[in-house]
């Protein structure tokens, strides 16, 4: 630049100041400009998501109104029945598992409902990314169409289907398997089944999109080395699909964990789920801190199970890889 | 390798792979398409054999057949006498090097080489010193631990060919496997692989578009065109007596001349009436017209009217590249034909002499 020997070096410096500042400048009107694109979800979020917690949180530590709502007095006690059971003539605790055993109960299921979502789900969401692309919409679509019907209402309907008098058992009546019904409704398979059902969609498409984006020909190199289908679903397709199997399985057992119309129209209420038991403290027992409390556990189990899940399932990826 | 001195010395001649009326077919009806159409060739133990075509020749379906991934219509394949025309890949012992490599993502370099053996279930010490023994003779002893997706190109290349030589297969498969890479680099990969192939031992077959790469590395060359194989030989047999017109055509450059020729001659005779002997393709004798083939190279440009000009023309244009010239010259009947010489004195518009070899080979159409 022929202009260059003009300049000093005070000049220089100077204008390399001013522009390390209009650059600076520059830099944080874009980073509030990026910020800007999060506010309608972070309004929202604070609005009804952080808010209410922030009232389940008060409220579990204050004291049952008689008529349900609390009465301002501060109390630990919805946490400590939790876990003790105060004796009715003196007051003394005693420590008791039924709330533990609900909760344990609870998870059981939801565990084996997402292992069994994911059983089924895999080969299905195999399936259809192995399709070419112009069929996947469509096999896509399929599994999408429960949507188009509430929750309840294909709750109800399962129901009807298998009661006593549903078609299932009087099918097996009808042929002569057995000469009276077999009780499914209001069983623990009953509400596995349910939660099967109801969230299989949600293990089905995070696997299709991990699956779908799974490179065919690393198959194809994996059984050239001598790799069987076993080898090959055991060391290719299930690494490179993990991300797929962690997001839906955290898809399916986070909402399966605090199912409500499912274990109460199809377990019918027999044995709790723990969306059931925080129902019935806003509902019929009116212990509104107590409810609160149990969702607030409620939460801190999920919170801390997915930190170990998502921690033990990336290191797993790490060291196979 | 442990096998090296063996196989060098075992029957160069013995047959490795054995195709024999081999069929594809892919997708049905109207929209039914040949890949390959009754294909029989012959590879032998211990040799570098190449499949050269375009693209959409049928090439990369033999190799495919070959490896297990498609199974064929109808014909056979045996692999050192035993038929593997119906077995899975991971029966056959046949490995690939794939075109864009397929290293595994989620698996260290040090893996990826040991699958095969992994696999096999071999014992971990075997795998751990064969993985050693292929990470040397790649010279990748230094990036053992690291991820593949932190490779460069020719670096995923080494690894790839590593994985699929550590089993120690009866036959390498590689599918293009230089086309991705940079000139120079292709250039380095392609003596490297000539290396690995000879202290290896194991019969390669390599897949190509690249008629130079066929030329450079392979003992014996399978060109194909539309699911077929037109010729197979040597690579100097290949270039100087091209038996189809294809084969001339698709390899280097050529002039391809009409030519007459009577029966029972053993000269043709050119356009402008220069007599030149005929080279005819095996157990072939066409009397008329013919096409012949000469290679730039083999003809040069001389005085008008000089004694040894066979042929007149016009120098049309003087391509310049690198190592020579190629001299484009209009012939006074009418074709154009491509003269190669170091250097040229002649100028565009001039006119030239153009002498010929003392032999030309006839073409099958």
């Amino acid at each position: 630049m022929t202009q260059s020997s003009f300049i000093t070096p005070a000049q220089q410096a100077e204008s390399d100041a001013k522009l390390a500042a209009a650059k600076a400048q520059t830099d944080a009107d874009a980073r509030r400009r990026r910020l800007q694109l999060l506010s309608p979800s972070v309004l929202l979020i604070g609005i009804f998501g952080l808010f209410p917690l922030t009232i389940t949180l008060i409220y579990s530590f204050l004291s049952p109104g008689s008529y349900g709502g609390v009465t301002w007095e501060f109390s630990t006690n919805a946490y400590v029945q939790f876990l003790f059971e105060a004796d009715i003539f003196d007051d003394t605790l005693s420590f008791s598992t039924t709330y533990l055993s609900i909760f344990s109960r609870s998870i059981g299921l939801a565990l084996v409902a997402t292992v069994g979502a994911l059983i089924i789900g895999f080969p299905t969401a195999y399936f259809i990314a192995s399709k070419r692309p112009e069929q996947r919409n469509f096999w896509l679509f399929l599994i999408t169409l429960p949507f188009w019907t509430n929750l309840l209402i294909r709750t109800y309907a399962i129901l009807l289907i298998i009661r006593d008098e549903g078609i299932i058992n009087l099918g097996l009546m009808g042929v002569g398997i057995t000469d009276k019904p077999i009780g499914i409704l209001y069983t623990d398979f009953a509400v596995f089944m349910g939660l099967i059902y109801s969230y299989l969609p949600f293990m089905v498409l995070p696997l299709y999109a991990s699956l779908e984006k799974l490179d065919f020909r690393l198959v194809e190199a994996a059984y050239d080395l001598y790799a069987s289908r076993f080898q090959v679903l055991r060391h290719i397709i299930i690494p490179m699909a993990k991300p797929g199997i962690v997001a839906g399985c955290i898809l399916v057992f986070i909402p399966g964990l605090g199912a409500y119309i499912t274990p109460e129209l199809l377990g019918g209420g027999k044995d709790l789920m723990i969306g059931n038991l925080i129902a019935l403290q806003f509902g019929g027992s009116r212990n509104w801190p107590f409810g609160s409390a149990a969702a607030l556990i409620l939460m801190v189990v999920v919170m801390l199970s997915l930190i170990v899940y998502v921690r033990h399932a990336g290191k797993g990826g790490a060291s196979h890889g | 390798m442990a096998q090296n001195g063996v196989s060098q010395g075992a029957d160069t001649h013995k047959n490795m792979i054995l195709a024999e009326g081999v069929v594809k077919t892919f997708g049905q009806g109207e929209h039914m398409v040949t890949a390959l159409d009754n294909v029989s060739v012959t590879i032998r133990q211990n040799e570098f054999f190449t499949l050269l075509g375009p693209s959409g020749c049928g090439k990369t379906t033999l190799l495919r057949l070959i490896a297990g991934f498609d199974l064929p219509d109808r014909g056979n394949i045996l692999l050192d006498g035993q038929e593997i025309g119906h077995l899975p890949p991971y029966k056959r012992p046949v490995n690939t090097v794939f075109q864009n490599y397929a290293l595994f993502p989620h698996m260290s370099v040090a893996r990826n080489i040991g699958f095969g053996l992994e696999m096999q279930g071999r014992p971990a010490k075997e795998i751990s010193e064969a993985t050693d023994r292929m990470l040397a003779l790649v010279q990748m002893e230094h990036l053992a631990d690291r991820q593949t997706d932190q490779l460069s190109g020719g670096q995923q290349q080494r690894v790839a060919l590593a994985r699929a030589l550590a089993p120690h297969p009866k036959v390498l498969l590689l599918d293009e496997p230089l086309s991705a890479l940079d000139l120079k680099l292709r250039k380095e990969m392609q003596i490297e692989l000539k290396r690995l192939q000879h202290e290896t031992g194991i019969t390669f077959v390599f897949v190509t578009h690249d008629q130079e790469e066929a030329l450079t590395m392979s003992d014996r060359i399978a060109v194909m065109s539309a699911g077929d194989i037109l010729q197979v030989g040597p690579p100097k047999e290949i270039y100087n007596n091209p038996a189809r017109r294809f084969v001339a055509d698709f390899i280097g450059d050529i002039n391809i001349l009409e030519a007459d020729l009577t029966s029972g001659d053993t000269q043709a005779t050119l356009p402008g009436g220069a007599r030149i002997n005929a080279i005819l393709p095996n157990s072939w004798a066409p009397t008329g017209r013919v096409n012949v083939a000469i290679r730039p190279e083999d003809m040069a440009l001389t005085q008008p009217g000089a004694d040894n000009a066979a042929l007149h023309g016009t120098v049309q244009n003087i391509v310049y590249f690198g190592s020579g010239h190629n001299v484009h010259v209009a012939l006074d009947s009418g074709l154009d034909i491509i003269v190669r010489c170091a250097g040229t004195s002649h100028e565009v518009g001039a006119l030239v002499g153009i002498t010929l070899p003392d032999a030309v080979q006839v073409l099958v159409d």
